[in-house]
């Protein structure tokens, strides 16, 4: 009974889940196309050096350790993960135990010293946010359900912890009745000082509590995922392995300009044949999540709302509208809206939204030095940048919302080739000046 | 250009001035420094004078690329025309334009920032730094660019420089890839800042004045700009200069 309970709780938790990728995947669909096919090798690395090894983390070394007790914890505890699976299943009690031994008690109690780190490091991230009230985890854009889901988190993995010691510990002194001992690092301590003296019965009740408490939270938050910004777990890997491997400072050239731009400046060409093949954008620029690429909207899932970029980004700091973070919260979240809308309506649907308007305003944008200080911090490579670039160039190339100085300058471009009002003759003065 | 072409000689290195260097008068000193040095050591270059235009990069951070590959591919057509294969520039906006904007439009450079052009001539012997004492007992800070550091990951050339000089480089608080923009950038420079409580040249420059440095040393004019106007903010031009690494090394060659 136990077993089949267990079975159709596991099937549905991943069916549902698996339902919830399916639509992440879709709506990151929506994006545009953008190769980032090559370099194979450097983007492995930088995979294992951003994702894996935590590497940009490091810029900040106390949450930065307080981070790594608790990745390192959810990361080996899968490997428990494995066994309750297994258990759950078959009907046996700690599977890999008699097969492996001493490496089990090894393993068992690795995961548990380094639970105990994970639950130090919760309930300092807990305080960091609620006590010390950190500025970069309590500014406006993260009121409501942003601090909830923050805080959410930080509960589930609290209480996930405490199944586990739950679990071992009841185990423990259920073998020390029958005159033994599992040996696990913390159990074999703190379960006497938990639970010493209650009844076989009793033991065996709150050692099931744990398991299946454990068990039940962990598909709790797996399905809890898709909906949180704690979905960087998963997507940190993709996202840095298609992280920008150009120079920070390269922008995209657009080809629909070249085309444009060519035709232009080319006395021979034929404009009506080349309109005519080349399939002319629907916009220049970006209005809505859809005229994003890809990977624009990826990143826009792997943001776990640090606000490292925030707390770097020069026009945040000296008071200005702008936030990288909630860039890239508003394309999350307007990409939910429309993915969500456009499964109801139709792929074709309009809901008379958009990302710039509806969430972001032009000032935001208008506030951006481009100085990459937001993509340099991000610890999982995303780059608000170029979103915002994109936004900029939808606001000046189809609705001419140019800011009145940016208008002169660039007028004095197309006319004498310098953002001043100089002549081109006037170039070489500085060569006779003294 | 049009000059060495005309007599069938061919440049080295194109010094590209850029508009700053062109136009603006505190730029225009950083240019004259540059020549300086590259006279001295008789590098063989030349520059586009009158037929120079505007890489476009305000353009493109403003959100105009049309006006930005209008000046792109007119700018390739030139140098490609010139035949050039190396571009040294004292502006990170065009070093970073040049260098990696161009390519994919069909103009590929061997792009290098003035900084490196003359770590380079003082590493091969070409230029040498006079004891003169110029910089004896000064304390020089340096501000990273971001055209130059994060959006290129140069950061040790001008720091190589500064530290050949007879002074002491102070690094400040954020620096590097942690380096505070000076609040130029992405057009900026071109239009008033958005509404907030503090303009970004003065958040810098109290970065700077807290490391008590004597020099604020940049390699941007525009940077430079932006920090000589903070500085006369905090009514600190007696005690602190901005000078671009060109004019820093410059007075100590003694040119």
């Amino acid at each position: 009974m136990q077993q089949f309970i267990f079975g159709v709780l596991t099937l549905f938790s991943f069916g549902f889940f698996a339902f919830n990728l399916r639509k992440i995947a879709q709506n990151i669909h929506m994006g545009l196309p953008l190769d980032r096919s090559d370099r194979k090798a450097e983007r492995w690395r930088t995979m294992l050096l951003v994702a894996l090894g935590q590497k940009k983390m490091f810029t900040r070394p106390i949450p930065a350790l307080l981070h790594l007790a608790l990745y390192a914890a959810f990361v080996i505890t899968q490997i428990e993960l494995i066994e309750i699976l297994v258990d759950g299943i078959s009907g046996s009690h700690r599977f890999f135990q008699n097969g492996l031994g001493g490496f089990y008690t090894f393993m068992i109690s690795f995961i548990e010293v380094l639970s105990v780190l994970a639950f130090i490091g919760t309930i300092a991230f807990l305080a960091r946010r609620n006590m010390l009230k950190l500025p970069r985890l309590n500014m406006k854009e993260l009121a409501g359900w942003p601090t909830q889901d923050a805080n959410l988190i930080l509960v589930f993995e609290l209480i996930l912890i405490s199944f586990i010691f739950t679990m071992n510990g009841a185990d423990e002194v259920l073998q020390r009745y029958a005159g033994t001992s599992n040996g696990f690092a913390i159990s074999s301590w703190l379960g006497p000082i938990l639970f010493e003296g209650k009844s076989t019965y009793t033991l065996h009740v709150l050692e099931q509590i744990g398991w299946w408490g454990h068990i039940v939270m962990v598909y709790t938050f797996m399905n809890y995922l898709p909906y949180s910004k704690h979905l960087h777990i998963f997507m940190a890997f993709p996202n840095t392995y298609y992280s920008k491997l150009e120079p920070k400072g390269q922008f995209t050239n657009m080809q629909s300009v070249t085309n444009e731009v060519k035709l232009m400046l080319d006395p021979n060409a034929d404009p009506y044949a080349a309109t005519a093949t080349d399939a002319a954008p629907s916009r220049f620029g970006a209005k809505d999540v859809n005229d994003l690429t890809w990977k624009n909207l990826m990143d826009a899932y792997s943001c776990t709302e640090c606000g490292r970029c925030t707390s770097a980004c020069p026009a945040n700091t000296t008071g200005k509208l702008l936030s990288p973070r909630k860039i890239m919260m508003d394309t999350r979240d307007r990409m939910v809206e429309l993915g969500d809308f456009k499964r109801k309506n139709g792929q074709d649907a309009e809901d008379g939204k958009s990302l710039l308007g509806s969430y972001i305003t032009e000032e935001e944008l208008w506030a951006c030095t481009s100085c990459n200080a937001c993509v340099q911090e991000c610890p999982v490579n995303i780059d608000p940048l170029s979103i915002i670039m994109d936004l900029r160039r939808f606001l000046v190339m189809e609705e001419s919302k140019v800011p009145t100085e940016l208008t002169g300058m660039l007028t004095n471009i197309e006319n004498n080739g310098a953002p001043w009002q100089f002549a081109p003759t006037e170039r070489m003065n500085w060569a006779n000046e003294e | 250009m049009a000059d060495m072409m005309a007599s069938g000689e061919s440049p080295d290195v194109l010094f590209w001035v850029g508009c700053a260097g062109s136009f603006d008068d505190r730029a225009k000193k950083i240019t004259k420094a540059l020549v300086k040095i590259l006279n001295h050591c008789k590098v063989n270059f030349a520059v586009l004078g009158t037929e120079e235009s505007c890489t476009g990069d305000p353009a493109k951070r403003a959100g105009n690329e049309f006006t930005f590959q209008m000046q792109a591919l007119m700018n390739i057509e030139l140098l490609n025309g010139y035949e050039i294969k190396k571009i040294v520039t004292a502006c990170p906006h065009c070093f970073n334009t040049l260098k990696n904007e161009y390519p994919s439009l069909g103009g590929t450079y061997e792009v290098i920032h003035h900084t490196q052009l003359i770590q380079d001539l003082i590493n091969t012997g070409k230029l040498t730094l006079a004891d003169n004492g110029t910089f004896k007992g000064k304390k020089i800070t340096f501000h990273d660019p971001c055209y130059l550091g994060r959006a290129n990951d140069v950061y040790e050339a001008p720091r190589e420089l500064i530290e050949k000089l007879d002074a002491a480089l102070v690094e400040m608080k954020r620096c590097k890839t942690n380096g505070l923009c000076c609040g130029a950038g992405g057009a900026q420079m071109f239009k008033e800042a958005e509404k907030g409580n503090k303009e970004i040249n003065i958040e810098r420059t109290e970065d700077a004045i807290e490391t008590s440095a004597n020099i604020i040393a940049t390699g941007c004019p525009f940077c430079n700009t932006m920090m000589t106007d903070g500085v006369k903010h905090f009514e600190k031009e007696e005690d602190v200069k901005v000078m671009d690494i060109a004019e820093l090394i410059a007075n100590a060659a003694d040119l």
